[in-house]
Parts: C-alpha cells; sequence; structure tokens
C-alpha cells in the first residue's frame, strides 16, 4: 500500500507515554489513594450498604432534610452575595486609587488564613451577645450567613481581580466616548468579560460553604430545624454513633459538591476560550 | 446611580464622580463589618482583662501541649505535600498520559470535601469498626483518636495547594532551559535542583505558605478523629473550641489571639511573595 499521511499528532502523542511517566503516575495515584480515594471510598461503600432506599430515608427524615435545605438555601445566597460584593470589591482594588490600598487587598486572604474555628469567635465576639453593635445575632440564621459570608469572602475577588487588570479599558473609552454611561458600558462591556471569573468565584463560594464547619459551630448554636447545616447534622450524627446515617448525608454532600467541581471546570475552560488543561 | 449628561469630552467619566465614591464605600465597609472589625475585636477581648489573664492561659499545660501538637502535625504534613505537590505539577505540566484531565481534577477534590465529611471517611477507615479497624486493634496500633489519623487528616485538607500554585509557574517556566541543561550532559536530578527548582521557587514558597496555614488551622476533620483529649490529643483550634465550651473565655481568645497573629503573619509574607500582582 502507498503510505498514507501521518497520523494526526494527538494519536502519535497518545501512543507513547514513557516508562518513567508510568511510574509517576503509579507514585501520584498511590499517594492520592491512601490520603483521599480510599477514605473517600470507605465514605461511599458505607451508604452503598445502605442502599438507595435508607439513604433517601435519612437524608428526607425531617431533623436531616431540613438541615440540607438550610445548606443549600443559605450557600446559593452566600454564592449570590459573594458575586456582586466580590465584583464590586475587585473593582474598587484594581481601578480605583486610596490610601492603604495594599494593606486592604492583603487582607483579603484573612479568611483563608484564619483557622475557621477563630472566625467563628471573632463573629461572636463583635456580633454575639454583649457585641459592639448591640446586635445579637448569635443562635439565628443570620449568623450562619455571617460566618459563611466571612469564610467566602475571597474567592470571587481572587478570581475577579486578575481578569480585571488584564482588560483592556479602551473598548470602555470608546463606549463611554460613544455616548454609554457609566452602567451601561459595564453592563455590556465590561460584565460579559468578567462573568467567567465571577461564576467560576461564586461556585467555588457555594462548595466551600456547602462544607464548611468549624466558623459556624461556635456561633450558630447548631439547634436542629432552626440554625444546624448539613455538616454540622453529620457531626451530630457521628457524635451519636450512627456512622452509617453521616455516610449517607455526606455521600449527598460530596456528590453536590463534585458535580459543582466539574461545572467549575467547564466554566474554566469557557473563560480560557475552550484549550489547554491542567 | 445617577445619569451623566456630559458632553463627550469626558470620555474618562468612569473613574470619577459619586459612583467611585460610592463603590469604595460600599466595598470598604463590607471589609469592615465582616472582616476587620471582628478580627479586631478578638484583639480587644483577649486584653480586656489585662494582661495577667493572657499570660497565665499562654502558659498553661494544656494550651502550650496544644500548640506543640499543631506544629509538629504540620511539620510532618507541609512537607510530604510539598514533595508531593512538586512532583505531581511536573508530572500534570511536563508529561503527556491519557486521564491527565482526570487527575487534575482528581487532585483538586480535598478542596471540595467538607472537612467533617474528611474526619468521618478516617474513621470509616481506621476506626474500630472500620475497614482496618479489626487488623490495627489485633496488632495493638491505633490511629484514630491518636497522632496518625489527626496527620492524616491534616494532609488531607492541605493536598491541593502546591500543586496548584506549581503547576500555572511551570507551565510558564516551559522547558528550553531544562533542554539546554541535558543538551550540555547534565542528569535529570541535577536540571531539577539547578535550573527548574529556582525558576519555580516562588510557586513552591507560596503554596507551602497556603499549605502551612491551612495545617495550623484544620478545625472539623482533626476535632472529629482526634477524640479531642485534652493534653493528649488536641491541637490549638480544638483548644479552642474546649476552651470556650467550658466558658473560659480569656483561654480561648488568648489562643485565638496566637492563631490570628500567625494568620496575619501569613497574610502579610504572602503579599511580600506575590509583588506583581499587588494590583497597586
Amino acid at each position: 500500500m502507498v503510505p498514507a499521511r501521518p497520523a494526526p499528532p494527538k494519536v502519535l502523542r497518545r501512543t507513547r507515554v514513557r516508562r518513567s511517566t508510568l511510574l509517576g503516575i503509579g507514585l501520584v495515584t498511590l499517594y492520592l489513594s491512601v490520603i483521599v480515594l480510599i477514605p473517600l471510598a470507605a465514605v461511599a461503600w458505607h451508604a452503598a450498604e445502605l442502599g438507595p432506599a435508607a439513604i433517601w430515608r435519612v437524608v428526607s427524615s425531617p431533623d436531616t432534610r431540613a438541615a440540607l435545605q438550610l445548606s443549600l438555601f443559605s450557600s446559593l445566597a452566600v454564592a449570590a452575595i459573594n458575586a456582586v460584593v466580590g465584583t464590586i470589591i475587585a473593582w474598587v482594588l484594581v481601578r480605583d486609587t486610596f490610601p492603604g490600598k495594599t494593606m486592604v487587598n492583603a487582607l483579603i486572604d484573612l479568611p483563608f488564613a484564619l483557622p475557621t474555628i477563630v472566625a467563628g469567635l471573632t463573629l461572636l465576639a463583635l456580633y454575639g451577645p454583649k457585641g459592639a453593635f448591640g446586635v445579637n445575632l448569635a443562635y439565628t440564621r443570620a449568623a450562619v450567613m455571617l460566618a459563611l459570608l466571612f469564610v467566602t469572602l475571597p474567592f470571587v475577588v481572587r478570581s475577579v481581580q486578575p481578569v480585571l487588570m488584564e482588560l483592556e479599558q479602551d473598548v470602555e473609552e470608546a463606549a463611554s466616548a460613544l455616548g454609554a454611561h457609566g452602567l451601561t458600558v459595564f453592563r455590556r462591556v465590561v460584565l460579559p468579560s468578567l462573568l467567567p471569573a465571577i461564576v467560576s468565584g461564586a461556585g467555588l463560594s457555594f462548595a466551600r460553604a456547602m462544607g464548611e464547619f468549624g466558623s459556624v459551630v461556635l456561633i450558630s448554636g447548631n439547634i436542629p430545624f432552626k440554625t444546624q447545616i448539613a455538616p454540622v447534622r453529620i457531626f451530630a450524627l457521628i457524635e451519636s454513633g450512627d456512622s452509617a446515617g453521616a455516610a449517607a448525608l455526606a455521600v449527598v454532600l460530596l456528590l453536590i459538591s463534585f458535580a459543582v467541581l466539574l461545572g467549575l471546570a467547564f466554566v474554566q475552560r469557557w473563560g480560557r476560550g475552550g484549550d489547554e488543561e491542567a | 446611580m445617577r445619569k451623566r449628561s456630559k458632553g463627550p469630552a469626558a470620555p474618562i467619566s468612569r473613574g470619577s464622580g459619586a459612583g467611585k465614591y460610592g463603590l469604595r464605600t460600599i466595598a470598604l465597609a463590607y471589609l469592615a463589618l465582616i472582616l476587620v472589625l471582628p478580627v479586631g475585636m478578638v484583639f480587644y477581648r483577649t486584653f480586656e482583662n489585662g494582661l495577667r489573664p493572657v499570660l497565665q492561659a499562654l502558659t498553661d499545660p494544656m494550651a502550650l501541649h496544644a500548640l506543640y501538637l499543631t506544629v509538629v502535625i504540620a511539620a510532618i504534613a507541609v512537607p510530604l505535600n510539598t514533595v508531593f505537590g512538586v512532583f505531581c505539577a511536573l508530572l500534570l505540566v511536563r508529561r503527556a498520559f491519557p486521564g491527565k484531565r482526570f487527575l487534575s481534577v482528581l487532585v483538586d477534590v480535598p478542596f471540595a470535601v467538607s472537612p467533617v465529611v474528611v474526619g468521618l471517611s478516617l474513621v470509616l477507615v481506621y476506626g474500630r469498626t472500620g475497614w482496618l479497624g479489626g487488623w490495627l486493634a489485633e496488632n495493638g496500633m491505633r490511629v484514630i483518636f491518636a497522632w496518625p489519623s489527626m496527620v492524616l487528616a491534616t494532609i488531607f485538607v492541605s493536598l491541593p495547594f502546591v500543586v496548584r500554585e506549581v503547576v500555572p509557574v511551570l507551565q510558564e517556566f516551559g522547558v528550553e532551559q531544562d533542554q539546554a541543561a541535558h543538551t550540555l550532559g547534565a542528569t535529570t536530578w541535577q536540571t531539577f535542583w539547578r535550573i527548574t527548582l529556582p525558576a519555580i521557587r516562588g510557586g513552591v514558597t507560596y503554596g507551602v505558605v497556603l499549605t502551612t496555614a491551612r495545617a495550623l488551622g484544620e478545625f472539623g476533620a482533626v476535632s472529629i478523629v482526634s477524640g479531642k483529649i485534652a493534653g493528649q490529643t488536641s491541637t490549638l483550634t480544638v483548644h479552642v473550641e474546649e476552651r470556650f465550651q467550658q466558658f473560659d473565655l480569656v483561654g480561648a481568645y488568648t489562643s485565638s489571639l496566637v492563631l490570628a497573629v500567625i494568620a496575619l503573619v501569613i497574610v502579610l509574607g504572602m503579599t511580600l511573595l506575590r509583588p506583581k500582582e499587588a494590583g497597586s
């Protein structure tokens, strides 16, 4: 036969995996398995042993359902608030100048560095009984929101900031020179380019809020049907020795966060115009 | 926001006026209420009753042991995750293999798992009724309610940071200099130590700082697997909660203050490490 055209490079690349690469994949997989995958598999296994009907019974039992609902709604609200306020903060940090801006910029990362239990205690010190403003939010749903907003603050800011910095300002200037006023320029010119970053930051906020435990535990009072969120409910189930029930609810949480994580992987490709990986 | 009816001679309109100050006020007020005032309040509350009780709480043997255990756990978890992170990042950026994107997502999984679920998962593997529980008990080994499980939990939650920070730096660095070193006769090992590592040092350092912050601050996972035995398996974060539950507010605030100061140092260090993105 006549030698055909050379095979497309993609196929060529796929056939050649170096032996040292295989060894590397093996080591990385081993580490990930021991630390992450086997423990998570144990959770899935314990839940699977119960069977779907029993998982549904656990999840739809009144107190667990209430906890799951509260987690879902407050995490959605937190993601929405972060999308708006986070974008404003990023905007101010990039486009505005004022004394102490570098300091403010540095402080944005504090919620990532501050242990969550300390975050909870700090909020309790200000908004709890004997708080400075005379409001006592301790053991209310507002306190849950406050704690979740604290720990998720950096996500949207830190994902929007670099995009905003790279954005060419001449397009905006052209738009306003042509007579578009501030809000129109933002909505029609700036927002479309920021949207992938905002969605990705808000998605991370949502995932983090769904799983948050430490910052909520002190300030929420963990009252069933009122301020108990899903991770705290899991904690309560473990403490009461119902590890199967805990595993069932944990699997639901895991599925939600994996769905968000996968969705975000797509959003990131969309933001980059759909190429490259890793 | 009110309409601006200036002529086309004012193209820089977005930089001035009520809108700008409005946004600045919203941003700073939000940060003050959510972040700065609460953290400041802890400093105030800690020293509310003077210095004596604070010093007493600082030198409390339980608190000191908790601090010691926190540092030991971080000292094990951080180096392990650093070596893993650099190795994994090299693999993800420089090698071609099927399932690469899958591995990349897999590394991020710990970010998506609630600390409570991390704790539960370790109990289900190493606990009394867990997969390895029987075998461990027969051999007289204790993982749950002892430091090994606390180390495992800490490694779990802080695993992705180094990978995530090193991957983009490595992508930007490329492979040309490594190839040059290779051509000149350097071994793989020499190339790594002399060329690659110095080039990605910034990313590695940043990742290590984030890993350390997370390792020192982990609460949920550790509190579940530790059994919270005061003076034995209590880390500083667990100690904060324990003191709070015992109505020893000075003790809780003092330990919190120690952790908050560490966090502030870390945040300032991060700003120094990242000069080009400062945005000012």
